[in-house]
């Protein structure tokens, strides 16, 4: 089938294939695990970065993953991108297994990915057409088609061709370059875009307009965004629905307004606590949490939050929390505080709950 | 109150392959015991400014003209005997990154102790003492093991509390921090921003404080200095800039902070980009990319308007006697 292949003048879109109610792509019991070598004749050992993972992004959304560094955001874009290999979980895309039903080749027109460095994911030895063309030449596209299709998209990225076209990254400032790195990712009119902490490298007057051409992209081009980010602000912006990740695992899920008014894990609520006042009258007086994120090598046993949770009770070192539903509208916690007659002393009684939730009332 | 550090027209440029004017026609004072915030962009000048108070700056490469007077001594002046017990003693430094600022092979307790020896002429036994209360200070937790620790076995926010406490072990009377908690988690952060503003209080110092980002600045600082393209484009006291800004970049910057901003609705930015540096100001250095600029903007350079006490715009818009009010 690949002998030869007329070079083509238009990439078609990836077809839709389930509607709007099937989710563009489902992850389930995501693991990688990454070994490391122990100490001296030591037993080997294991970074737990990724561990059973399941979330759902539905068509034209955008969710957000936030968390501190080791949390696993990062691992979870590349697994998704098939940049590493996993030890476990499948892919789903619109409906269809990653692997089984849609090749890698077939993925990755239908997914792309902009990384934090800017500068790093650029070829520098490509000029920036050539670097946006690449792409869809790869995947058939005849030389001038694809050449004028980067063009295209340097307008509409808001880089004017005729002055940026021809030149290298080096020569281009790294707001500029994040706009060419987007530009790349749309070049094969992708339906979904992983944005792993593209703007956090970026000053701030210039992060606000990166932040105001995704809005305007995402409109024009109907995309659904994955949005990494460290900084609870831009997540908040941006995002419909958020995770919040902890040592490889999701703590807490659910739609970004529920989750900040009434974060139940209380490492969202420490995390939400942490961000610097924004008032002079008004500043933070006490750290919410003490102590750096433990290592992620041979993480907490039970929930892996306890060592530095507040209210943290003999059970929690246990089992692990699973995720669960608070109030029927997707808001989900893995904390025993939340889980109804889990025998926390916190956690509501069994029926609390359902006489409370709004749903059901 | 007594001027700690006053800088006068402060011009930093550095030669080479190309010339950049990194900072230009800078002033400021610090009080004592004041924080003062250096509030700026990638390129601003705001750690140049900061390197230069101690003489860090490669020397071969860099032209400094101006004054610098710490503590009525001349800075620029200074031997290279006087600036290495000038470091360290009277003024002293903490980074952004200190798995780099520590040495990997000296165990932290060995690095206070070395200090403390050769400022202060103590022993090895007494040296190893004010290390250990150091790090009990920067409350890092079973101080005394770590004092055997090396800098890798220790996790971010641990490192930067040693790199406190090698920084206040001769308790200088200045403290320059240069971004001390952008490479840390969000809950590392805070620790670390109470930790200062504590130890700021109960030693007494005087800090300048670099950051690009105005939450830290307003946990922290008591006056901020907001630096564009080398310059001070506005100083005054912290709820002044935060809650009036005069200057447009400065009004610009914390418009555009995506604190608070409705999900959908549309940021507000300032177009385009900070400029090169490769000639000194001849005009507004902001004029290009400001919303409000006139002809007379890139006629000449803007005054540096003065609109009350210790408190300053750089811009032709700025009246003194309505923005005062």
């Amino acid at each position: 089938m690949s002998e030869i292949i007329e070079p083509i003048d238009k990439l078609e879109p990836i077809e839709d294939i389930g509607g709007v109610a099937q989710p563009l792509l489902r992850v389930d019991g995501l693991t990688k695990h990454f070994p490391v070598r122990g100490a001296w004749f030591g037993a080997a050992k294991t970074v737990r970065a990724v561990d059973d993972v399941s979330f759902s992004i539905a068509k034209g959304e955008t969710v957000g993953i936030v968390g501190e560094s080791g949390c696993g955001k990062s691992t979870t874009a590349r697994l998704l991108m098939h940049l590493m290999p996993r030890n476990a979980g499948d892919i789903i895309y619109d409906g269809r297994q990653v692997g089984r039903e849609l090749s890698l080749r077939e993925l990755r027109r239908g997914m792309q990915m902009v990384f934090q460095d800017s500068y790093a994911s650029l070829n520098p030895r490509l000029t920036i057409e050539e670097s946006i063309a690449f792409g869809p030449k790869v995947h058939g596209m005849a030389d001038a088609a694809s050449r004028h299709l980067a063009r295209e998209l340097l307008g509409k990225v808001g880089l004017r061709p005729e002055n940026f076209a021809n030149r290298y990254p080096h020569e281009i400032s790294g707001g500029q370059r994040q706009r060419v790195n987007i530009a790349r990712a749309l070049a094969l009119s992708p339906r979904l875009v992983i944005l792993d902490e593209a703007v956090s490298a970026l000053d701030k007057s210039v992060e606000a307009q990166v932040l105001n051409l995704l809005v305007d992209l995402k409109r024009e081009f109907g995309l659904t965004y994955l949005f990494i980010s460290h900084d609870l602000n831009v997540v908040r912006y941006i995002s419909d629905r958020v995770l919040v990740m902890y040592l490889g695992e999701v703590v807490e899920l659910g739609p970004v307004d529920s989750v900040w008014d009434q974060p139940a894990h209380p490492y969202t609520q420490a995390l939400l606590a942490a961000m610097p006042s924004s008032d002079p009258d008004n500043r933070t007086q006490v750290p919410p949490i003490s102590g750096d994120p433990p290592n992620p090598i041979d993480p907490p046993a039970g929930c892996r939050f306890h060592t530095r949770c507040p209210f943290a009770e003999p059970l929690c070192g246990g089992a692990t929390p699973k995720l669960t539903e608070l109030d029927g509208l997707g808001h989900q916690a893995a904390c025993y505080m939340a889980i109804p007659g889990s025998g926390h002393s916190r956690a509501p009684a069994a029926r609390d709950l359902h006489s409370e939730a709004p749903a059901l009332s | 109150m007594s001027n700690l550090v006053e800088v006068n027209n402060l011009n930093i440029r550095f030669t080479g392959e190309r010339t950049v004017h990194a900072v230009n026609n800078l002033s400021l004072t610090l009080g004592e015991g004041e924080v003062l915030g250096l509030l700026g962009e990638s390129g601003s000048g705001k750690s140049v400014t900061l390197r230069a108070l101690m003489r860090l700056l490669p020397k071969k490469r860099t032209q400094i003209s101006g004054t610098v007077r710490v503590l009525g001594r001349d800075v620029l002046a200074l031997d290279d005997d006087a600036l290495s017990a000038f470091r360290g003693q009277t003024v002293s430094m903490i980074f952004q990154e200190p798995a780099l600022a520590l040495d990997p092979v000296y165990t932290i307790g060995r690095q206070i102790a070395e200090t403390v020896m050769r400022h202060e002429g103590k022993s090895q036994h007494d040296a190893t003492a004010r290390a250990l209360e150091m790090l009990e200070v920067v409350r890092i937790p079973s101080a005394k093991r770590r004092l055997d620790a090396y800098p890798h076995e220790m996790s971010g926010g641990m490192r930067q509390r040693a790199m406190i406490a090698l920084a206040l072990a001769c308790k200088p009377k200045i403290l320059l921090a240069d971004e001390p908690t952008t490479a840390l988690d969000a809950t590392v952060q805070i620790q670390i921003l109470l930790l200062l503003r504590e130890l700021q209080r109960e030693f007494g110092m005087s800090v300048i404080f670099v950051t690009h980002d105005i939450g830290v600045a307003i946990e922290i600082c008591d006056r901020v200095a907001v630096m564009y393209a080398g310059q001070i484009i506005e100083q005054g006291s912290l709820r002044e800039i935060v809650r009036t800004p005069l200057h447009p970049y400065a009004k610009g910057l914390l418009a555009s902070t995506v604190h608070g901003a409705k999900r959908g609705a549309r940021l507000e930015t300032i177009p385009g980009t900070p400029p090169s540096l490769d000639q000194a100001p001849s005009a507004c250095s902001f004029a290009p990319r400001c919303a409000f600029a006139q002809p007379r903007c890139t006629a000449a350079l803007p005054p540096d308007v003065q609109v009350g006490p210790n408190r300053s715009a750089r811009c032709i818009l700025v009246d003194p006697a309505t923005a005062g009010a």
